[in-house]
């Protein structure tokens, strides 16, 4: 819980973080292409700023909601990295024992209340953890994020409403980066800024660079005190961008080639890169170190995953109720 | 070759019937998410956002209840729509419209109004997709009065039967499976219509009836020829709508083998295969059977991720066979 920019230990956590995302992903992209991995993916490289910059202005024991995009949220909340890939590999040790996978990871213990393969499913689980915080008299606040296509469904409408009358402690993350699938923003709402939604509902709206871990953060940081302190939620727009395909069968139509490499241009964990270093909290050197140490995590996660039994048929049947 | 040998897939024999259906009738449009140039999540819409252009190919925001409930009120208003959802779980967003309104609307108000739309929606399991991208919910829609309920298992049915149904006063709403898109077979080129409750015979067989619904026709059809090389004849019956539904086809069938095997995909409890197998017994085919009625559906869980997990949890070739083959030794 600190700025990425306060100190040495905070800049190299907020670039460790982004580069797992990324190379997590990566990682993920390439089992994929070499057909060992099964299913759809949807990639976020290229927004990683946003989950980490959220995930550090929140305590270890705030929760998040995610999404089908909801890799670097996980790993920003501190989710680990072989259970995550165990998953995706259909693993038996992975987060869900195979059941989920990649849409579906939960990590209750960091506060990961799940990723969803529902648009906007979670703006509504989002806002009921906050009531059950507030019912409670815990201190906690929860992270909603979603995609700008989430925020076209009636469930956005209807939990945010919610949020806002009871002044819930849940802050409301719009990940808008540009495209919901093949449908741009343009042609999806008729305003421009996700964030001028929040005035109908009574509450604060804040677009913010989504790329800027430190811009992120800040924002973050403020509507965070704001939930604690009972003032109610925000709406925060968090503009980004994915450099993939919304999942493996996208041949990118809808979009240009040139819109894409301009936003590879504005690559979020390299500019940090460049202000760390900028700012003396960080060497070059550091940065290389950073770099490898996160290389040879994700070898390892790989490695122990795929030695990991696969996930077993047997007990399917009574995986479906919780037992009393 | 012949009009009769040509062949397409699933697909393309969906995206005919829609151009077909566009083109002869100008109050046909489509309306889905991403059905524009991405062409659609399945590649059904493919280039008939180019033929037609945005406003009959309407891409829409991620609204599943407002684009029902504008389809609806187009019907009302005159128009034909097409809408597509996604993926037939979603149509959970948009229940309030399907089943309140659509379905009722014509009753309601003592047949003052029509509602003749049309919902596409691919279904099933088999991607990789997990639990909620992978639901058989056909029996929900079949349980509603007012709603009509196809599940095309072949290329020709999946053009036949959607013109029918876009012909239909009614709410029809297709369940196509998305493991049948890419699979081929004869189709003809002509605007021809196969109407909405006929069960089809796929396979006539002297010892086992076997009916099954969407992908599990195929498969069933499969089994039988397994079963064919251990001495056992089945019939594979294809109810193809579940609402209406034609039964008598199916009773005549199982009252001359004795013995039949319903197979779906959807979990067995409550599913529409119960349906069948309570009508069964209600008619005299029930004094014509030689071992108790039998049921093979899928496990009562949300469908699974891992590969494995996935085809343990619905009926596969091996599984079909194994219970017809049980199904005789009972008798
Ligand atoms: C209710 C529902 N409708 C449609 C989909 C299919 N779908 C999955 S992700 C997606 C796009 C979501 O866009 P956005 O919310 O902007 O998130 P992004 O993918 O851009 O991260 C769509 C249409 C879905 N999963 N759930
Ligand atoms: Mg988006």
């Amino acid at each position: 819980m600190a700025h990425p920019l306060s100190d040495p230990a905070t800049a190299r956590q907020a670039l460790a973080t982004m580069w797992e995302i990324r190379r997590f992903e990566e990682a993920v992209d390439d089992l994929f292409a070499r057909g060992l991995m099964h299913g759809t993916m949807h990639l976020s490289i290229g927004q990683e700023a946003s989950p980490t910059g959220v995930c550090l202005a929140l305590r270890d024991d705030d929760a998040i909601t995610s999404t089908h995009r909801g890799h670097g949220h996980c790993i920003a909340k501190g989710a680990d990295l072989t259970r995550m890939m165990a998953e995706l590999l259909a693993k038996e040790t992975g987060y869900c024992r195979g059941r989920g996978g990649s849409m579906h990871i939960a990590d209750v213990d960091t506060g990961n209340l799940g990723a969803n393969g529902i648009v906007a499913g979670g703006i509504p689980i989002a806002t009921g953890a906050a009531l059950a915080y507030r019912l409670r008299g815990d201190d906690k606040v929860v992270a909603c994020f979603f995609g700008d296509g989430a925020v076209n469904e009636g469930a956005f409408h209807e939990a945010v409403n919610l949020g806002a009358i009871w002044k819930l402690p849940v802050v409301y993350i719009c990940e808008n980066n540009k495209y919901g699938m093949s449908f741009s923003t343009e042609k999806s709402m008729a305003v421009e800024n996700v964030a001028e939604k929040a005035a109908g509902y009574g509450m604060p709206g804040v677009t913010v660079d989504g790329n800027d871990v430190a811009a992120v953060y800040e924002a973050m940081e403020t509507a965070v005190a704001r939930a604690r302190s009972g003032e109610g939620p925000t709406l925060l727009e968090n503009v980004t961008y994915r450099w993939k395909g919304h999942s493996k069968s996208d041949k990118n139509l809808y979009r240009t080639r040139d819109e894409i490499s301009e936003w590879q241009g504005r690559d979020p964990i390299v500019a940090f890169e460049t202000r760390v270093v900028e700012a003396g909290l960080l060497g070059r050197d550091d940065i290389a170190a950073v770099r490898d140490e996160v290389v040879q995590k994700l070898r390892a996660a790989v490695r122990e995953a795929n030695s990991a039994p696969d996930a077993d048929p047997s007990d399917l049947l009574d995986s479906v109720y919780a037992s009393a | 070759m012949s009009d009769q040998d040509r062949e397409i897939s699933y697909a393309e024999a969906v995206r005919e019937a829609i151009g077909q259906a566009m083109e002869a009738d100008d109050r046909v449009f489509m309306l889905g998410e991403d059905i524009g140039v991405y062409g659609g999540a399945f590649g059904v819409s493919g280039d008939l956002f180019e033929r037609f252009g945005p406003e009959r190919v309407r891409d829409t925001p991620i609204s599943e209840l407002g684009i029902v409930g504008a389809a609806v009120g187009a019907a009302l208003a005159g128009m034909r729509p097409i809408v597509e959802i996604q993926f037939s779980d979603f149509t959970n967003q948009a229940m309030d419209q399907i089943v309140n309104q659509a379905a009722k609307i014509h009753f309601m108000l003592g047949g003052a109004a029509e509602v003749p739309m049309v919902l596409r929606a691919p279904l099933g399991s088999g991607t990789g997709a997990a639990a909620q991208h992978s639901q058989s919910l056909e029996a929900w829609f079949a349980h509603v009065p007012g709603l009509k309920v196809v599940m095309p298992a072949t290329a020709e049915d999946a053009k036949g039967l959607l013109l029918a149904a876009i012909d239909d006063p009614n709410p029809v709403i297709v369940l196509e499976h998305k493991l049948l898109y890419r699979t081929s077979g004869p189709v003809p080129e002509e605007a021809f219509r196969t109407p909405l409750g006929q069960t089809a015979v796929r396979r006539e067989g002297a010892d086992l009836t076997i009916v099954a619904t969407g992908v599990m026709v195929s498969r069933a059809l499969e089994a039988a020829e397994t079963l064919a090389r251990d001495g056992v004849d089945v019939s594979v019956l294809d109810p193809r709508t579940l609402t209406p539904l034609d039964i008598e086809p199916i009773l005549a069938d199982v009252s001359r083998t004795g013995r039949v095997l319903l197979v779906q995909e959807a979990p067995g409890h409550v599913g529409f295969t119960s349906e069948i197998a309570a009508r069964i017994a209600e008619s005299p085919a029930l004094y014509r059977l030689l071992a108790p009625i039998r049921r093979l559906s899928g496990l009562d869980i949300p469908i699974p991720y891992a590969p494995q997990l996935e085809s343990a949890a619905v009926p596969q070739v091996p599984d079909i066979v194994e219970a017809g083959l049980t199904l005789i030794k009972e008798s």
